[in-house]
Formats: C-alpha cells, sequence, structure tokens
C-alpha cells in the first residue's frame, strides 16, 4: 500500500474538554455576579469589568509578543484572571487601579513564572492584595454615592459585624450591601458555583471544607451565635472566595487528601483574620498564603498507589 | 449492594454498536495462501522451532515448543510447507523470527484432532499438559501462558476463578459475540479450570453494557453450584486484572503481585472458551476470533480466523474500506496499536482491526497543564500523573519510581482525560521502559 497511515502511541481517542472551554465556563459560571453587580452598581462597575479584562488579555499579549511566546489569549485564562480581579473591585474604583492590577497579575505573577499553570499564587488575588496595600484608600472606599439603597455610612456588613452591630441576612443573601462587585449577591455566586459543579469543571470539596472550617471556627471563637456565624458567611468575599479562587486548578492541591487539608487551612487563616486582624476582611489574604503551601501540602498526601496499602484479604 | 466496579475510570464513546450484532463468521483458510506464525506471540521466552524449511506439517502440530517456563507452544493452524523462517512485521510494529507456511488445502490434522473427550476423567496434571501443549496463552491482549497462570505455588489457595468478560476497550465486540453465541464453551471451560481448583468458585464478570450476554449466562449457570455471573458497571478499564479483581473480590494486587496472590486466577472470554476447545474437543488454540471495526471499513464484523492469516484478508472480507481511513488500530482506541501496514498476521493475542477515517488525536497540540486534577481522579492506580510527567520531563527515573510510576497499567485514561491535551500516558510508557532497562542493568 502506497497511503501513509498516522501512527501514534495509544490511546488515540481523546475526551472533548479542552482548556479553553472549561475557562469559557468559569466566565460563565461568573456572569450572574457580574450582571448582578452591574445592575447594582451602575455604569462604573461595568467599566471596571471590560477594562480589567481588556488589561489582561492585552498585557499577555503585549508580554508573549515582546518575549516572543506563543500567543495563549484565547485559552482564556487571562479573561477569567481579569473577571476575577474586577469582581474584587469596589464599584467606584478608578478604572487604571484594576488595568494596572491586571498588568501585575498578568505580567508579574503569572507570565514572569512561565506563563499558564506555572503561577504559585492566583495571579487576580495576588493583585489585588498588591491593591490594597498601594492604594488602600481606594480599594477600602464603598461610599458608593449612585447605589439606590440607604448605605450612608459605607459601612461593609463586615465592618459593621466587627463594630458590633446587626446585619440584614436577607439583604447580604440577595445582595442589597456596599461591597466589592462581585462579592455581593450570594445568590447569584451560588448561580454561578452549581454551574461549575454540574459541569464538573471544580469539585465542591475544597469550597464547602472551606467554608464549613469558617463557620465552625467563627461559631466557636465568635461567642457561638448562629447569626453571626451565618453573617460572617454570607458577607464579605468568602462565597466568592471558596468557589472562584479557592479552587483555581493552578494554585491548589491535585490529591484529594491535600484538597482537604488545604479547606481547612484556609478556613482557619480566614476565620483568624477576620477576628483578630487589621482588617475586617481575611479571604484574599487567606487564600494567597495558603496558595504558597500547596507544593508542601501535596508532597504530605500523596495518595497510595492501588495495592499498596497492604493486604486486604 | 451496587454494581461491582472499582475507583477511577472514564466513560469513552464505545462504538460497540457497529459490530455487536454480527454474528461470528468464519472465514475459511484457502489453498496457497500464507500463514505466518511468529515465534513470540505471548510473554516471556520465544519459542523453539521444531521444523525446517520443506517440512510438510499438519493441522494442530506443535511447530515451535515453549522456550523456557515462561513461554507457549506455537501451533500450525493449517497444513502444507513449510516455505522458510524468518523475521515479520508484527501488530507492535517489530520485526519477529516467524515460521512461514504455505497452505496446500487439505486441512489434513494431527491424530486424534477434534475427538470428543470427558474432562470428569482427566487428572490435573492432564488437563494442565493438554493445555499447555495446546499452545494457550491469555487471550485478551496480554498474552500471559495460561498453563503457567493454572499451575500456582498453592492451588489450594486460590478461591476465586474469575472469567473476564468486561470488554471495556471501545469497539470490541468479539467477546461479546462469543458470550452470545458459545456459552456453552465458556462456562464447560470454567468447569474444566473449577476442577484444577478445589476450593475455587467461579465468577463471570460481565460490564452491565451487555444485558444480553448477562441475561443469556446467568440463566445457564443458575443450577451451576460453584459459578455465578456478577455483573459489573460500565467503566474503562473495568475489565484490567487489577480493577476486574478488585470489583469482584474487593482485594488489590500491585504490580509485584500476581493475581494468585490474591487467591485469584483471571482468564479472558476466549481464553476459557479455547481450553474448553483443547480440553473437551481436542482442538488446539488455531483460530482466533478478531473484530474488524470502525468507521473506514464497509461492513464491520466478527470474524473467527485461523491464526496465522494475513490482515489483509479480514479487510477484503468485511467489504474492503469504504473511506481511506487515517489510522489503522491493532486492538481497540484506547490501549491498540496504531499500524502502518496491513501486511502482519492474526496472532494470538490479536483482537481487533479498528480503523478511523479521521485521526483525532494528529491535530491536537499539548497545551501546558492547568492542574486540574482530572488525571488524578481517573487514574485505576491511584498515582498522580502531573508529578509523574514532570518526572518524566526530566527524565528523573529515580523520582518516577517513589512517585510509584511502574504501578501504571498503561490504559490511557489519564492522557483520554486530559483537557490540555498532554501525552502523558505515552510519557509514562517510555519512563516504565527506560526505568526496566535500568533496573536489568
Amino acid at each position: 500500500m502506497g497511503k501513509l497511515f498516522n501512527v501514534s502511541s495509544s490511546p488515540h481517542v481523546r475526551d472533548r474538554i479542552t482548556t479553553q472551554n472549561l475557562m469559557f465556563d468559569v466566565v460563565i459560571a461568573m456572569i450572574p455576579a457580574s450582571v448582578y453587580g452591574v445592575w447594582q452598581f451602575g455604569f462604573n462597575a461595568l467599566l471596571v469589568l471590560v477594562a480589567t479584562v481588556v488589561a489582561c488579555v492585552l498585557s499577555e499579549y503585549v508580554y508573549e509578543k515582546l518575549m516572543k511566546k506563543p500567543i495563549t489569549i484565547t485559552d482564556g485564562s487571562a479573561v477569567v484572571t481579569g473577571m476575577i480581579l474586577a469582581l474584587n473591585m469596589p464599584p467606584e474604583i478608578p478604572v487604571w487601579i484594576p488595568m494596572l492590577g491586571g498588568v501585575f497579575a498578568i505580567v508579574v505573577v503569572k507570565q514572569l513564572y512561565g506563563g499558564l499553570g506555572q503561577n504559585f499564587m492566583n495571579p487576580a488575588l495576588a493583585a489585588r492584595c498588591f491593591l490594597l496595600i498601594s492604594f488602600a484608600g481606594f480599594m477600602n472606599d464603598f461610599s458608593a454615592a449612585s447605589i439606590g439603597f440607604d448605605s450612608v455610612s459605607g459601612a461593609t456588613p463586615l465592618a459593621q459585624l466587627r463594630a458590633g452591630q446587626e446585619v440584614d441576612l436577607a439583604a447580604l443573601v440577595i445582595g442589597r450591601i456596599p461591597g466589592t462587585i462581585g462579592e455581593v449577591s450570594v445568590i447569584a455566586l451560588l448561580i454561578g458555583a452549581v454551574y461549575m459543579i454540574v459541569r464538573k469543571v471544580i469539585s465542591p470539596r475544597i469550597p464547602l471544607i472551606y467554608i464549613g472550617t469558617v463557620a465552625v471556627f467563627i461559631f466557636v471563637f465568635g461567642g457561638f451565635d448562629v447569626t453571626y456565624t451565618l453573617s460572617e458567611i454570607c458577607a464579605g468575599g468568602l462565597i466568592f472566595g471558596a468557589f472562584f479562587m479557592a479552587t483555581d486548578y493552578v494554585t491548589s492541591p491535585l490529591t484529594v487528601k491535600g484538597q482537604v487539608v488545604y479547606g481547612i487551612i484556609l478556613g482557619v487563616l480566614t476565620g483568624t483574620f477576620r477576628l483578630w486582624g487589621a482588617s475586617p476582611e481575611g479571604v484574599s489574604y487567606a487564600i494567597i498564603l495558603s496558595n504558597l503551601l500547596v507544593p508542601l501540602i501535596e508532597k504530605a498526601t500523596l495518595p497510595t498507589a492501588f495495592g499498596k496499602g497492604g493486604s486486604k484479604k | 449492594m451496587g454494581l461491582a466496579t472499582f475507583i477511577g475510570g472514564i466513560h469513552p464513546y464505545e462504538g460497540k454498536e457497529l459490530s455487536e450484532d454480527k454474528p461470528i463468521k468464519v472465514l475459511a483458510s484457502e489453498k496457497g495462501e500464507t500463514m505466518v506464525y511468529p515465534l513470540s506471540q505471548h510473554i516471556g521466552a520465544p519459542a523453539k522451532p521444531l521444523v525446517a524449511k520443506g517440512d510438510h506439517v499438519l493441522k494442530g502440530q506443535i511447530i515451535a515448543e515453549a522456550g523456557g517456563f515462561i513461554s507457549a507452544n506455537v501451533l500450525c493452524s493449517v497444513s502444507g510447507t513449510v516455505k522458510g523462517i524468518e523475521p515479520r512485521l508484527v501488530a507492535n510494529g517489530a520485526m519477529v523470527q516467524s515460521i512461514i507456511v504455505e497452505n496446500d488445502g487439505e486441512e489434513e490434522a494431527i491424530e486424534g484432532f477434534g475427538t470428543e473427550r470427558d474432562f470428569t476423567k482427566l487428572s490435573k496434571e492432564e488437563i494442565r499438559q493438554i493445555i499447555k501443549d495446546a499452545g494457550i496463552v491469555g487471550l485478551g491482549g496480554a498474552g500471559f501462558p495460561t498453563h503457567v497462570k493454572l499451575t500456582p505455588k498453592d492451588e489450594n489457595a486460590i478461591d476465586y476463578v474469575i472469567v473476564n468478560g468486561a470488554e471495556c476497550e471501545p469497539y470490541l465486540t468479539s467477546d461479546y459475540r462469543v458470550m452470545m453465541e458459545r456459552p456453552e464453551e465458556i462456562i464447560a471451560g470454567l468447569k474444566v479450570i473449577l476442577q484444577l481448583f478445589d476450593n475455587a468458585r467461579g465468577i463471570i464478570g460481565i460490564e452491565n453494557n451487555k444485558p444480553q450476554a448477562i441475561k443469556k449466562l446467568t440463566e445457564m449457570v443458575k443450577d451451576e453450584p460453584r459459578i455465578e455471573v456478577r455483573p459489573l458497571l460500565t467503566k474503562y478499564p473495568q475489565g484490567g486484572e487489577r480493577t476486574l479483581i478488585y470489583a469482584v473480590t474487593g482485594r488489590e494486587i500491585n504490580s509485584s503481585m500476581l493475581p494468585a496472590d490474591a487467591g485469584c486466577v483471571v482468564d479472558n472470554i476466549d481464553t476459557v472458551a479455547s481450553i474448553y476447545n483443547a480440553v473437551c474437543r481436542t482442538t488446539p488454540l488455531i483460530r482466533k476470533i478478531i473484530t474488524v471495526t470502525g468507521d473506514a471499513v464497509a461492513e464491520p464484523q466478527n470474524f473467527e480466523v485461523r491464526l496465522g492469516t494475513n490482515y489483509q484478508r479480514l479487510v477484503d472480507a468485511a467489504g474492503g474500506f469504504k473511506t481511506e481511513p487515517e489510522k489503522m488500530i491493532s486492538g481497540g482506541p484506547m490501549m491498540g496499536q496504531a499500524l502502518f501496514s496491513l501486511d502482519f498476521p492474526v496472532a494470538k493475542t490479536s483482537s481487533a482491526l479498528t480503523t478511523f477515517t479521521k485521526d483525532q488525536v494528529a491535530a491536537m497540540e499539548p497545551t501546558p497543564c492547568i492542574r486540574c486534577g482530572r488525571c488524578v481522579s481517573v487514574c485505576p492506580e491511584h498515582l498522580v500523573p502531573p508529578l509523574m510527567m514532570s518526572a518524566s520531563l526530566r527524565n528523573d527515573l529515580e523520582k518516577f519510581q517513589s512517585l510509584n510510576g511502574m504501578e501504571c497499567v498503561e490504559c490511557g485514561c489519564c492522557a483520554y482525560t486530559c483537557p490540555a491535551k498532554r501525552p502523558l500516558t505515552q510519557a509514562f510508557k517510555e519512563m516504565r521502559k527506560a526505568v526496566a532497562a535500568s533496573r536489568r542493568k
């Protein structure tokens, strides 16, 4: 036979899932929270979202072009980073701040360490922490005048809880509260979370253990108060962080046991920061600190290979 | 109790509907046909030829004898004349020393060929000798000599004889057809094996995507006190030896253990049928059931052919190609060997010819690992493929071994499921070869 056939090593078939459509699913899952944020906070929120995503994608393109690397912006990971960063911004922030954060996330945290899959911290969160330290005034200003409900004090529910005030749990669940663009509506976030779980993009393991640990921690050290504990869970960035940031593939452990350990560490750190830290919020710092522990956690939790666990006769 | 299964695994497209309802078609041998018998169609030492160029050989004659304890006889499947002993291409792309016989079309068989025999009157030693003489090896693909498997250190320690009817590899339907058309051979063959192991129960494990086979065999064994049919969850690689033993018995074995260490003997459907034919019908292993399938052949179906038949004949018998195949595989798509030519013989471990009009793998560019963990959750051996992959990329044999890389069964689940399309299984195969080579030094 004259014709040449394709020859390769098995397996000769592959699943349909690609990196690109996984990233696309994460983008879809963030749409409910984004829409809610824009609807509640208005035009500047939309501007922040678009500008941050553009900044991330563009900086990835420019960096790869300058470094003569293959252009990978179509894999969707820069879009995801941009959206997560934008949803972590206060609604009235000047647009240049999240754009600067986007460049930092992509160039410093992701590309300098080798690009997709090589970063040891969640790029969006590292950028957020960078902005929190650099522009504390802008980043902690939630006194959005344009929002159509009573927020004269401008204090976020977490700050109110800190100050010993009661918060309205129903408002927390719906999202009628001040906060960052994407973190306010628990319902919108859970719709996205369920979407990701149903589509098997993420496993619920890390988020549930994380939230569960925070709940136990706050309940025990916060005075055995159920309403207070529930308010702490729904307020701030916990739901958003647990489902969308702690589950980041690159910066969370591969092993099942490791994911359990990781979830517990996240919960303990978040609870500690929230109860006794300098700021009422603690999710971002808890996640990036735990990111650093991932290689160690993985090393300590390697699974026992099949048949290596001793005879079960 | 739920269906028996294991942890991990995948659900690839099965493709069995192409050929599952096609009865086994017997392809008669043809006068003048050139038959090729590789001396190495099994795990272990190659067989030693007993014939020379010009010799007249008979159907069922041993033309090469086992070359060691772990080795197997090679038998002639036709009568004719030895044309020579020379290297010939086999399915895995290697050139293997082979005996070439030209079929004289006379079907002249050895004495006693085909006579009925009552296995209950045979001693254990006689049964093992018959199986050894018949050249039977594991027909599921590995090719481990069956008489060795049936001679464990302590035969009383064997409490399960498992017949592997999972047929989890996509596209393959030959075992299914044997279960549907020749179930009595399977049950009788299993009884022969059970006669060797007094303390054992016989379990026929079948994936639940073959409900008719489960029904048929369950009905047939309902009065057999020592035999039962166990439906298995349809999941690849359910038919792997280790995963099957776990599903049926809950026992785990690793790469340094044999099934006998867990009190099990595992044999493939067609192996058990071949044992029946050798012991009860004095018909040694001279034929094989082969599925010819895929979207490139005109009429996908199942054939019974003589060992040594050229693959081109199978394609012709299936109506040739309706479209030019881009890829041809000996075996199924998960673990089969890609072929660059059809000019090789049907061997004991052949199971199928799968043909694809479009090769879905060729155009895939691997992208960076995003550590999604899908490979970790599908690995039936509970390994961590991304860490093994980074050891592979650094060619770090020690790290690879410390990550239990030698436990990998090369089932392909990790590479199948990888969204970044990374060649995980392929890299592990190379590493395993390198480690094995370094251990031999």
